[in-house]
């Protein structure tokens, strides 16, 4: 029994409702939830970028003019695009894991004769196991949690692989053929004209894309994450006396109130700082919102 | 020359013996999600009979034991890609389930399965009856011939049966007396049925020295009647 945060908390059967209250939400139990919350954000500010980075060396790649580069560019992101989400985190997952154990094993056991597959089990040497075996829970956390970051950002890239390479195609022409006239080679035009330019095409496409990331976070769930969607399942359910100091019958509503305002206001300051930066982005730019800003201001 | 020979061999055979699979940890999974055979306590650790009763297996086969928690529904496909070794998760051992898993022997006797609804008159052959996905229960309730709602957890259950989404729940006795005892509006009916044989740990097909050591440990902890001793403090069922 680890120690309460509250010292009155040792009887709960005897206090008030705010102390047990108090001691209810302080409970390890509950420390469960509050790190779920901090597992969403810290996936969300890791694979926000890293999506992006897939995003724009997708789009890059569907843009080159050297056709197998073009073709893995556009394959990558008509086929993410087209899969359901689900499907493809189930089965990418399942398969990224298995890949990945499967070349430790065959380089580190290469004496090894018994099959990989025996009948439903997928059998490697112990030494090929990813984590190993004897490795502490973090460790497995962790690379559960560094699947899911990777999943994501592979499904989140092909979307905004299309919202980059629309945006660079959205640059008008008169730009790029003007590069061009004073000298510019087609790499110094991509990263002196239209990079700088694209983003303010690319924003609303890119803002949608986060507020739809953040709405997929319970899909964690589904990675074997303990998120905020299970310990809010968990914590909510009926809680009888044998088995808690906290009994209470079906909270899992309360519980789900709480989330639904949660992501609510997560996107809400989402679409203020989005705007914001919109404000900045347009600001001198040869667009409608960019020529109604300098009428604005004159 | 001799010794050279020998001590190669003795060196080849603790590597090969190394090799074929010691686990030097054990990763238990359990659901965690249905008292009293495992839920999560207070303090966020697995409890429960399992809890219990996995430990003191572990101290005996001398393995060193880890808890991991997974859904039930993808508990036997994470078992079998090697997420964890055993499940130990009240799963009762049936025919169907030996085809992809091995189990050891048998540590609790088979509980009967009871029903729980909002009335004792409910007509159990003709309505509709709630139990978890994949579980004895709802194949028990499909080949019966009464509308079947599953559930992906055991809570689910319970709570379509307040709700009024189902007439009844049926699921084991140990899981449903607790609940009964603290609803009042809720009744347990007399009526119980019997299915399973017995609750056992599920191993990999091919991880059978591990099954055979946890089958060891569950003879020698029914031979000295300390099996006994928990199913009583946890309510589970008849003793052995």
């Amino acid at each position: 029994m680890r120690c309460p945060i509250f010292s009155f908390c040792t009887d709960p059967d005897t206090l008030g409702q705010l102390q047990w209250f108090l001691c209810y939400f302080t409970t390890a139990k509950h420390a469960g939830l509050y790190v779920a919350v901090g597992t969403v954000l810290l996936l969300l500010a890791v694979t926000a970028p890293v999506a992006l980075g897939f995003g724009f060396a997708g789009a890059v790649a569907a843009r080159s003019s050297f056709l197998p580069l073009t073709l893995f560019g556009r394959g990558y992101i008509a086929i993410v695009r087209g899969v359901p989400d689900i499907a493809f985190f189930l089965f990418f997952i399942i398969a990224l894991d298995q890949f990945l154990e499967w070349i430790r094993h065959s380089i580190k056991c290469p004496d090894w004769t018994d099959p990989i597959r025996q009948g439903n089990d997928f059998v490697v040497c112990q030494a090929a196991k990813l984590p190993l075996g004897t490795a502490p829970q973090w460790v497995h956390e962790t690379y559960g949690f560094a699947l899911a970051v990777f999943t994501f950002s592979i499904v989140f890239g092909a979307f905004a692989a299309n919202v980059l390479f629309g945006a660079m195609q959205a640059v008008p022409h008169a730009q790029t053929e003007t590069a061009a006239a004073y000298g510019m080679n087609p790499r110094q035009t991509f990263w002196r004209i239209v990079v700088p330019q694209m983003w303010v095409y690319a924003l609303p496409g890119l803002g949608n894309l986060w507020m739809v990331l953040i709405k997929a976070t319970p899909l964690l769930f589904l990675l074997g994450i303990e998120d905020i969607v299970y310990w809010a399942r968990e914590l909510g359910g009926i809680k009888t006396a044998r088995f808690t100091d906290y009994p209470h019958g079906d909270w899992r509503m309360w519980y789900f109130l709480a989330l639904l305002v949660f992501y609510l206001a997560f996107t809400k300051v989402s679409e203020v700082f989005l705007d914001r930066v919109m404000k900045r982005l347009t600001h001198g730019q040869a667009t409608a919102g960019g020529e109604a800003q300098r009428k604005g201001m004159a | 020359m001799k010794n050279l020979v020998l001590t190669t061999a003795a060196i080849a055979l603790s590597a090969g013996m190394a090799f074929a699979g010691s686990h030097s940890v054990v990763r238990m999974g359990t659901e965690g999600a249905y008292p009293p055979y495992n839920y999560i306590d207070d303090n966020g650790e697995v409890a429960g009979f399992e809890r219990e009763l996995g430990d003191e297996l572990c101290a005996r086969a001398e393995l060193t034991c880890e808890w991991v928690t997974n859904d039930w529904d993808s508990i036997i496909p994470n078992l079998v890609s090697g997420n964890y070794d055993t499940i130990i998760a009240g799963m009762s051992i049936t025919d169907e389930r030996k085809e992809k898993i091995d189990f050891t022997t048998n540590y609790t006797q088979p509980d009967p399965s009871a029903y729980l609804a909002m009335s004792a008159d409910v007509d159990v052959a003709g309505g509709v009856i709630a139990a978890q996905a994949s579980t004895i229960q709802a194949s028990y309730i499909a080949e019966m011939g009464a509308t079947l709602l599953e559930f992906a957890t055991p809570e689910e259950t319970i709570a379509a049966v307040r709700n009024g989404e189902a007439d009844a729940v049926l699921a084991d006795a140990a899981y449903l007396g607790p609940i009964a005892a603290e609803s009042a509006d809720m009744v347990m009916l007399e009526q119980t049925v019997l299915i399973g044989g017995g609750v056992g740990m599920g191993i990999r097909k091919s991880d059978s020295e591990l099954r055979d050591k946890f089958s060891a440990a569950i003879n020698s902890m029914k031979a000295d009647g300390s099996l006994n001793a928990l199913i009583a403090k946890y309510e589970i069922g008849e003793p052995f």
